[in-house]
């Protein structure tokens, strides 16, 4: 058995390796170039925004519609510290003091407000990230409504896969642990978990602090990435983009996230110049999964390595033999 | 003093409309406990096609809001037919979730036809364009407009609601819709009705506000539609007076905020207090704590 678990995690890191040395080959060599590059960013900060909702609204079953404002506390806090000191200590302080923030505003929140239920919280949530955004655009240190421009750029590939997988591995073990559990026990039937003897609150609290963390964390790096931030980039469309991705992938399903939020990426460089047609296909696709697939494209359902295994197998091996 | 008359017949105004509506999220709430948030955005197609009535059909402003509380009607029904009704039985995040699709639909729809372009209302004329002065109290025939309208408009809704059958099937369904349902009420008509009468009253308000501030855009649902929504919240979601009172509450704080010098943080007070009624008093004003049920 022991056996077994190393050899899976040994392939695991194998498998995160090759793809960091992969992508860093490609951007040495340049065939991924500055445009692309922005992508890479896009869904590096997407996948952790995306799998921290997930965390929240697929797993726990708490609707939140205000992801973005925990991002903004990351992107600000990050942005204030590196441009006061440019340093490169300064902005690995800064992302988590950001993201250190974001949870004491994610706990401050979550703590009243998770007590309502399913479309309430949403409203709550909702209500609290507009409340963050006109916070900073009327402080004196975000500048307003023309936002932070000229963030010294410390991110780069490495640091993007660092707190990408990072923060993926941390809310996947969350999920493997008892605490993940009985949060998946409280989506499942509140009332249940709570005739259980899960302390509902309480890992209710937990799920939306971590997931308010990770959101901090995404919202540095795009700050360090792309320069520039302003209130405006984290309204309400920003929490529903999240939001799209999250649900497309599937209510419950880390990888479902991840391969959605490079979907979607890919989707939205190429329709970059029609955002109209963007929007009404975002619009579309909310609208259909929900119709014809509510659980979304993968469900609960992960696509791990041994997927992968299964399949090769199936195709190498056991057609022959059966 | 004569600022502060001024502001609270500014503040009925504006309040009228987020009553408006606020009746048509509270009435959809009540009947399949639905966040529609699409609402805001028949408010907008609301205002939009009054604009083209007024300005390619030459519609005087009684046909142009009679028009346009149809076309709203219309589209209300349809979005419940397609989009709401096959989500019926399943969880209430996938409800949800379908709402802000029909939502950034309709937005991002009407912006691809008639582009992002701020538009503005022709200017009124005859009679609408006079002022009252009581005091030192200015009141635009406007304003008076909007009242009356709102104020007929809600009469008739109680009218409809208390009075006739249909009205009584939607308290029905709204209270238990399985025993509605044991009882030979057509559930489906209800709640196509119940849409159709909130969307009728959000394209009032579309027009309404397109009269009152001249300028319209896709995007001017959002904002007002979540407001609306917070004032059915701090009425008391599900109860038709409580989304009136809450309205022109809301309404009136709101101007308060900006008449007072803090117009930068009114979208931010509107939020805050949607939270703190929600942590303090969820049912809202006019509503009563139930018990979970298990």
């Amino acid at each position: 058995m022991g056996k077994i678990l190393d050899s899976r995690f040994g392939k695991k890191i194998i498998f995160l390796l090759l793809t960091f040395v992969i992508v860093q080959i490609l951007i040495s060599t340049n065939i991924i170039n500055d445009y692309l590059q922005a992508t890479l960013a896009t869904i590096c900060i997407n996948i952790i925004l995306a799998v921290s909702l997930n965390l929240i609204t697929g797993f726990t079953g708490q609707f939140s519609l205000g992801h973005a404002g925990f991002m903004a506390i990351g992107a600000y806090v990050a942005a204030i510290m590196t441009i006061k000191i440019p340093t490169f200590t300064s902005f690995i302080l800064g992302t988590f003091l950001g993201a250190i923030a974001a949870a004491i505003v994610g706990f401050l929140v979550g703590l009243p407000t998770l007590r309502l239920r399913g479309d309430y919280l949403a409203i709550a949530t909702l209500g609290m990230a507009e409340i963050i955004r006109v916070i900073f655009l009327n402080l004196e240190v975000t500048n307003g409504a023309a936002g932070l421009s000229g963030i010294p750029r410390f991110v780069n590939w490495p640091w993007l896969f660092v707190f990408t997988t990072g923060i993926v591995l941390l809310i996947n073990n969350f999920l493997k642990s008892s605490h993940g559990r009985a949060c998946i026990a409280i989506r499942e039937d509140e009332i249940a978990a709570e005739a259980m003897g899960i302390n509902t609150t309480k890992y209710k609290v937990l799920a939306f602090v971590i997931g308010a963390f990770s959101a901090g964390i995404a919202g540095a790096l795009y700050a360090s990435y792309f320069y520039f931030i302003k209130p405006n980039l984290f309204g309400f469309l920003k929490s529903i983009d999240i939001l799209v991705i999250v649900v497309l992938g599937g209510l419950g399903s880390i990888s479902g996230s991840i391969l959605a939020a490079i979907l979607l990426a890919l989707v939205s460089t190429y329709f970059q110049s029609f955002p109209e047609i963007r929007m009404v296909l975002y619009g579309l696709i909310l609208i259909i999964i929900m119709i014809f697939r509510p659980q979304g494209l993968l469900g609960s359902k992960e696509i791990s390595l041994s997927t992968f295994n299964k399949l090769g197998k199936f195709f190498v091996f056991e057609r022959g033999r059966k | 003093m004569k600022q502060l008359l001024q502001q609270i017949i500014n503040g009925i105004s504006l309040g009228s409309i987020y009553a408006l509506i606020a009746l048509g999220y509270t009435m959809v709430y009540g009947i399949i406990k639905l966040i529609n948030f699409a609402h805001g955005d028949v408010y907008m197609i609301g205002a939009y096609v009054g604009y083209f009535c007024m300005t390619k059909l030459k519609l005087g402003f009684l046909p142009s809001l009679f028009v346009a509380m149809i076309i709203c009607t219309v589209l209300g029904v349809a979005i419940e037919k397609i989009a709401y009704k096959p989500l019926r039985n399943t969880t209430r995040i996938a409800a949800l979730i379908t709402a802000i699709g029909v939502s950034l639909l309709l937005e991002y729809g009407t912006m691809f036809f008639v582009t992002a372009n701020v538009r503005t209302y022709p200017p009124m004329t005859g009679i609408l364009t006079r002022t009252f002065q009581i005091g030192d109290v200015i009141i635009s025939m406007q304003q008076i407009l909007i009242l009356i309208i709102t104020v007929i408009l809600m009469i008739l809704l109680q009218f409809i609601v208390k009075k006739t059958k249909i009205g009584k099937a939607m308290r029905a369904v709204s209270l238990d819709r399985d025993a509605a349902e044991l009882m030979g009420i057509n559930v489906d008509t209800t709640i196509s009705f119940t849409f159709a009468i909130g969307s009728a009253l959000a394209g009032a308000a579309g027009i309404l506000v397109g009269m009152y501030y001249n300028s319209i855009n896709p995007l001017m649902g959002i904002l007002p539609g979540l407001k609306a929504f917070v004032a059915a919240v701090l009425g008391g979601i599900g109860i038709i007076p409580g989304a009136m009172i809450g309205g022109y509450l809301i309404g009136i704080i709101e101007v308060f905020v900006s008449g007072y010098g803090y117009s930068l943080y009114r979208d931010a007070v509107v939020f805050a207090i949607l939270i703190l009624i929600l942590i303090i008093k969820p049912a809202g004003l006019l509503g009563r704590n139930t018990g979970e049920k298990v």
